[in-house]
């Protein structure tokens, strides 16, 4: 496939790669040696990536190579054992998962993990949770669902699920979506919490070729409208390839290469790590 | 005829202070998954705080009755801060076994500040009775339904609709999720907390109005039929744990009216039994499907 994006890599300070379009710009998220040991096993080490302000950004590696740990490290869902992440600049140290995410960083999940007994404008009330302002007393004196702030969140939420043609299904319970519907649902409702960078892992997962390439198109959209990061398991080297400006290659918890899709499918080491090597299968 | 809608005003009364503290059970056993054994003494901490406050302080009931729904939420926190915080990742067994202890604690703390003997609850409600066709309804059992009514809606309406009900249902289906969204799961069961047991002390409130007497083991008896009654409705569900309350109170005072004064708690322990062999999930539970 034909990689047809916008933006070229160019070298940012300290030599990792982001695009040109982002170069002036303060990079949404800074790793630096990030790792991980669960008892005596590193499940991830000396991890370190720039993400552009704007980038869309792949994470691939074979099964078991450590890109959900990768994801869980972001959101400290892990804490991680070495290095630190700066997410727009501030240290995510010590934070919990919660003030992480309100710090600007949202996510889906391998497996979807909606609210499905909640009705799918709710699921994305609740990611906007945080950025609404609603006390106890000033709902009881406006009537319980009747705040203002309530109003903004209702009227918030139907845009979002506009956005993804999604509105009339605003009342449907979300365990009661079709699987596409939720995937979707699950993306508007991480939009929800107004991130500055969305991990998205394996939004492709289960979905046919026609439904891939309308969640590529998707993608691309949420980065021009919401001009926001997006970082991205996959699986499927034909959305990778297509959509991703960055990729990182993670092989046994190390990082083996980055750089743009064309640089990466000539990469020799990375052709290793997924079909093993030219001379060990000969023989 | 009279005696029927005599033991039927009874028996909802009765059961809406069930289900008052049944929805403790059912709010904590929903967000945080354990058995809080505790929740049944929080009403007799809050029985105590009215005779506190008002026989022994001589405050106005009004402020007295204010007062024993801020201390019990206050200790609601409290003890899940203290005694269940620490073992979030603990074995639930673990939990149990320390939520019967601090039951315990509760009770003999009481035990210690106010003494062995029975306290007469002060009378904080005062309306008159009403008769009608020949029925008596006190005025504390009329009270006793129509606040208990007031607070189930506004309850409801609290889950359903606001932003920190949409915190609390979201945490209950998943927790890491919700903690993904920027909800703080934490706070949400702090106040999950805070809300059953207020819910208690309201329950212990028209349970000393009603029953006048309060030991320290007040609470013990009324928080185990509420706690069958959590599990009837079906345990996590709130509808589940209104209705559960009512009929179970509906079931005790007829027991007693019709068959024996004796046997009402055996047969009120024995539909528990009856339903958990006919649908264990209960009233309005759903099947708990395993994540895989």
């Amino acid at each position: 496939m034909e990689n047809n994006n916008s933006s070229k890599l160019v070298p940012y300070p300290s030599n990792a790669l982001v695009t040109e379009r982002d170069l002036h710009k303060p990079p949404v998220l800074e790793v630096n040696h990030l790792g991980i040991d669960f008892g005596g096993l590193t499940a991830v080490d000396d991890f370190s990536i720039i993400i552009g302000r704007t980038e869309i950004a792949g994470l691939i590696g074979p099964n078991g190579a450590g890109k959900t740990t990768v994801f869980n490290l972001l959101t400290n869902v892990y804490k991680p054992t070495r290095g630190n992440i700066l997410l727009n600049g501030y240290s995510t140290s010590g934070k919990t998962t919660a003030q992480v995410n309100r710090m600007g960083i949202a996510r889906t999940f391998q497996n979807i993990r909606l609210f499905s007994k909640m009705s799918v404008i709710d699921n994305v009330k609740v990611g906007m949770h945080m950025s609404v302002k609603e006390n106890f007393l000033s709902s009881l004196s406006h009537g319980f669902g009747y705040s203002k702030a309530e109003k903004i969140a209702n009227e918030r939420a139907l845009e979002l699920l506009d956005f993804f043609s999604m509105a009339d299904l605003a009342k449907a319970q979300a365990g009661s979506l079709p699987y596409g519907a939720q995937r979707r649902l699950e993306i508007i409702r991480a939009l929800a919490t107004n991130p500055s960078i969305v991990l998205l892992d394996e939004p492709a997962a289960g979905m046919n070729p026609s439904e891939t390439a309308e969640l590529m198109e998707n993608i691309r959209r949420i980065r021009d409208t919401f001009n926001i990061a997006i970082m991205l398991i996959e699986h499927d080297m034909s959305l990778v390839m297509g959509i991703c400006e960055g990729i990182c290659v993670l092989n046994y918890g190390k990082i083996i290469a980055k750089g743009s899709p064309d640089e990466i499918k000539k990469n020799p080491t990375v052709i290793e790590a997924y079909l093993g090597k030219k001379k060990e299968a000969q023989d | 005829m009279t005696t029927f809608i005599q033991t039927l005003i009874d028996g909802l009364s009765l059961g809406s202070i069930y289900a008052l503290i049944a929805l403790g059970y059912t709010m904590v056993y929903g967000i945080a998954k354990m058995l809080n054994f505790a929740h049944g003494d929080v009403i007799m901490v809050g029985a105590y705080a009215v005779i506190a406050s008002v026989s022994m302080a001589s405050l106005p009931p009004v402020v007295g009755l204010i007062l024993s729904v801020v201390i019990c939420a206050a200790l609601g926190i409290l003890i899940e801060f203290l005694a269940y915080k620490p073992l979030r990742k603990s074995p639930s067994l673990a939990v149990l076994i320390t939520a019967i202890g601090v039951s315990y604690l509760l009770q003999n703390l009481a035990l210690l500040i106010f003494g062995s003997e029975q306290l007469s609850f002060p009378q904080v409600i005062n309306l008159p009775d009403f008769a009608f066709a020949g029925v008596q309804i006190k005025g504390v059992t009329l009270a006793t339904l129509v606040i208990t009514a007031v607070i189930m809606i506004a309850l409801t309406l609290f889950i359903k609709t606001t932003k920190l009900g949409k915190a609390m249902r979201a945490s209950s289906e998943d927790k890491d999720a919700a903690e993904l969204m920027g909800i703080s799961v934490n706070r949400t069961i702090s106040i999950t907390f805070a809300i059953g047991s207020a819910l208690a002390a309201i329950a212990g409130i028209f349970y000393g109005a009603s029953y006048v007497y309060i030991k320290p083991t007040t609470g013990a008896m009324p928080g185990i039929k509420a706690f069958t009654a959590a599990v009837f409705g079906g345990i996590g569900s709130i509808p589940g744990a209104m209705l559960g309350g009512i009929i179970l109170g509906i079931i005790e005072k007829f027991s007693q009216a019709y068959i024996s004064t004796l046997w009402a708690d055996a047969i009120v322990f024995g539909v528990l039994v009856l339903m958990l062999v006919i649908k264990p999930t209960g009233l309005l539970g759903k099947d708990i499907k395993e994540k895989v």
